[in-house]
C-alpha cells in the first residue's frame, strides 16, 4: 500500500477515473493538468462568475459532466492536484512539467497518459483567414466563454461533433448559416449496425439533425469544399461548397467552425518510445496498448482519447480500466476480475461504435490529395500543397519527417497537430505510396513551445 | 455585409453579460472587458484579430482555442509573449496585436 509514486497526465474524464480508482486503494497519485480546472475539454467548465446550469452547458450529458465534476471535488484533498501545469517531455521513471514558468521534474513508478485529443483538420483554401476556427474551438467559446466565433457561422467538415456543435449554437441564439458534412448521408444507413452498439448515442444524434432542420438551418451532406472566401485583412467572408451533382453553393458568413473528428494528443506516448500501430479505419497512426491500457513500455499506461477516440464514455472505463491495470501490475493489489471483466466489454462496445462513426464520417482523405498546390497545408508557417508536393517530387522526400525537414510543414507553432494528418496524405498521394508508409510525424519535448528561461530557473538537474 | 473593412469585432456574446466590467488596452486604445473573459475573448469582443502572421500578409484571430495551436499569441506592452486562450483577461492589461516578430520575418 501507498508508496508507490503514481502519475496522471490529464484530469479529464479519463484522467478522473484513474486518480479515482487509485484513490479507493490508498494511492495519492499526483495529477498534472495544463488547464486551470478539471474537466478535460468535453466537460470543460465555466470560470467562476458564470451562471448557466448543466443543463444548458452540456444537454444531455450533464449528467455525466457534473457526475464527474463531483468525483474530482472529493477527491482533490486526497491527490496531488497540479492544475496549470504542462507535462512536456519523458526520461524513464521522470515525467518533465513545467508551471508558470518554472520546472520540474516529477519520478515515477509508474505513469498514465491521458492527454486526450484534439481536433483532426483537413485544410481547405482560405482556412489560414481569421475567423476560421477548428470546430473544437467554436464550442470552447460557447461552452466556456458563452460567445459565438461570429456573427453568422458556417459548420464544415464531418462527424458527430458538427452536428452537435451547430445544434448548441443554434439553441444559444446564434445564426448559424449551414452545416456542411463531407460525408454522404447512404454512409450513415450503411454503418447503422454498428452505431447499434449504442443506440442511445445513436437516438440522440438523428435528434440533433432533426432540430437544426426545424431551425431553418441549411444541412447538406455528401458536399465537397471549394473555398473560405475573404481577404487576409478581413477574414472569412464566405464558404463555396459543390454539392452531389457537382452544383456549386455559396453561403455568407464572417466565421466557419471546421473540424473532422478528432486525432490523439499522443506525443507524449511517442517520446516515452511507445510503440504506435496503424490504425487503418481511421487512418491515422496510434500508440500500441493491449486491452488494459498498457503501452508497449513498462509502467506507461495509456487510457481516453490520446490513445483510442472512442469518446468521453469510453475514456471513463479505459482511465479506470488502466489505473487498475497499473496497480495490478505493481502488486498493490489485483484487480477484481469481474469488474475488469466489465470494463472490457464496455470498451469493446465503444469500439464498435467507434468504427460505425467511422464507416458513417469517414476522414476525406481523397480531399487532401485534390487540394490545389496554392492551399495553404501548414497555417503556422504558411507552406502551401505545391510546396510539399515539390518536397516529394524533386526532393525525393517520400516520408513525413524527411518531408517536414525540406518544406517546413509541421515545423511550426502547432508542431503539427493540425496539418500533420493532411500532410501524410498529400505526401502518400504525390509518391504514390500507402499513407502508412509516409509514417508519422515524431513527437518531440518539449510538447508545447515553452520558454527556456522556465528551464535555467527551474534546473531540469 | 461589408466585404472591404475588418468586423469591429468577431465574438458574439450570446449571454453571461452580468460579471464585472473590466478595461483591457489594445494597441493603445481602451476597450471593456468581462471579468471571467479570457484574454482572447476580451480582445475578439472588439476587435477582428490577435496579430498578424510572420509568413504572409493574413491576420490571425487564434484557432484551436484549446492552447494546442499557438496561433494566438500576443505581446504586452512590456514584450511578454501571452497564450491569449488560456490568459485570463485582467483589469488594465495593456495589449499589442502587431509585434516584432512580423518585422523581424519582412527584414528577411
Amino acid at each position: 500500500m501507498g508508496q508507490a509514486r503514481i502519475v496522471i497526465v490529464g484530469a479529464g474524464p479519463a484522467g478522473v477515473r484513474a486518480a479515482q480508482a487509485l484513490v479507493e486503494r490508498g494511492v495519492r497519485p499526483v495529477v498534472v493538468d495544463e488547464s486551470r480546472r478539471d474537466g478535460g475539454q468535453i466537460y470543460r467548465r465555466q470560470p467562476d462568475g458564470f451562471k448557466r446550469p448543466y443543463a444548458k452547458l452540456y444537454g444531455t450529458e450533464a449528467d455525466k459532466a457534473q457526475a464527474l465534476h463531483r468525483s474530482f471535488e472529493q477527491l482533490q484533498h486526497r491527490i496531488e492536484w497540479r492544475a496549470e501545469t504542462l507535462a512536456w517531455h519523458i526520461e524513464p521513471h521522470a515525467l518533465h512539467v513545467v508551471r508558470n514558468g518554472e520546472a520540474e521534474v516529477l519520478p515515477f513508478d509508474a505513469l498514465i497518459v491521458c492527454s486526450g485529443a484534439t481536433d483532426r483538420l483537413m485544410p481547405m483554401p482560405g482556412w489560414d483567414l481569421a475567423g476560421c476556427y477548428s470546430l473544437g474551438a467554436a464550442q470552447i467559446s460557447l461552452k466556456s466563454q458563452a460567445c459565438a466565433i461570429g456573427r453568422r457561422v458556417v459548420f464544415m467538415g464531418t462527424g458527430p461533433l458538427l452536428y452537435l456543435v451547430a445544434a448548441q449554437y443554434v439553441a444559444a441564439g446564434a445564426q448559424v448559416e449551414a452545416v456542411l458534412d463531407t460525408s454522404a448521408s447512404v454512409l450513415r444507413l450503411r454503418a447503422l449496425p454498428r452505431l447499434a452498439a449504442r443506440p442511445s448515442v445513436l437516438l440522440n444524434g438523428l435528434r440533433l439533425v432533426a432540430s437544426l432542420r426545424r431551425a431553418g438551418v441549411h444541412v447538406m451532406t455528401g458536399v465537397t469544399p471549394v473555398e473560405i472566401g475573404g481577404s487576409p485583412q478581413r477574414g472569412v467572408t464566405g464558404m463555396r461548397v459543390r454539392d452531389r451533382r457537382g452544383r456549386e453553393h455559396a453561403f455568407e458568413c464572417d466565421a466557419v467552425a471546421l473540424g473532422y473528428h478528432l486525432r490523439s494528443e499522443a506525443q507524449l506516448a511517442d517520446i516515452a518510445r511507445c510503440e504506435f500501430r496503424f490504425d487503418a479505419a481511421s487512418r491515422q497512426w496510434l500508440p500500441r496498448v493491449d486491452q488494459d491500457g498498457r503501452s508497449s513500455v513498462k509502467g506507461m499506461y495509456l487510457a481516453g482519447d490520446g490513445v483510442r477516440l472512442s469518446g468521453a464514455d469510453g475514456a471513463e472505463a479505459a482511465g479506470r480500466l488502466a489505473a487498475l491495470t497499473c496497480l495490478a501490475d505493481l502488486g498493490i493489489e489485483r484487480s477484481d476480475r469481474a469488474e475488469v471483466v466489465q470494463l472490457r466489454a464496455a470498451l469493446d462496445k465503444m469500439e464498435r461504435f467507434r468504427l460505425g462513426l467511422l464507416q458513417a464520417f469517414p476522414w476525406p482523405h481523397r480531399a487532401a490529395a485534390a487540394l490545389p498546390d496554392s492551399t495553404v497545408v501548414c497555417r503556422c508557417e504558411v507552406v502551401t500543397a505545391g510546396e510539399l508536393r515539390t518536397a516529394v517530387s524533386e526532393l525525393g522526400a517520400c516520408e513525413i519527417n524527411r518531408a517536414k525537414a525540406l518544406c517546413r510543414v509541421g515545423m511550426g507553432r502547432c508542431q503539427g497537430r493540425y496539418c500533420g494528418h493532411a500532410a501524410a496524405e498529400i505526401v502518400a498521394h504525390a509518391a504514390g505510396i500507402p499513407l502508412e508508409q509516409v509514417g508519422r510525424i515524431r513527437g518531440q519535448g518539449p510538447v508545447k513551445p515553452l520558454s527556456v528561461s522556465a528551464l535555467a530557473v527551474g534546473g531540469a538537474e | 455585409m461589408d466585404s472591404k473593412n475588418p468586423p469591429e469585432r468577431r465574438f458574439v456574446r450570446l449571454g453571461e453579460t452580468e460579471r464585472r466590467a473590466i478595461q483591457v488596452w489594445i494597441d493603445g486604445r481602451p476597450v471593456h472587458a468581462l471579468e471571467g473573459d479570457t484574454l482572447l475573448v476580451a480582445l475578439l469582443s472588439s476587435t477582428s484579430h490577435l496579430r498578424h502572421s510572420e509568413f504572409s500578409d493574413v491576420v490571425r484571430s487564434g484557432f484551436c482555442l484549446m492552447g494546442a495551436c499557438q496561433d494566438c499569441w500576443v505581446r504586452d506592452e512590456q514584450g511578454q509573449r501571452l497564450r491569449s486562450c488560456s490568459t485570463p483577461a485582467r483589469d488594465g492589461m495593456r495589449i499589442l496585436t502587431s509585434a516584432q516578430e512580423v518585422e523581424w520575418a519582412r527584414l528577411a
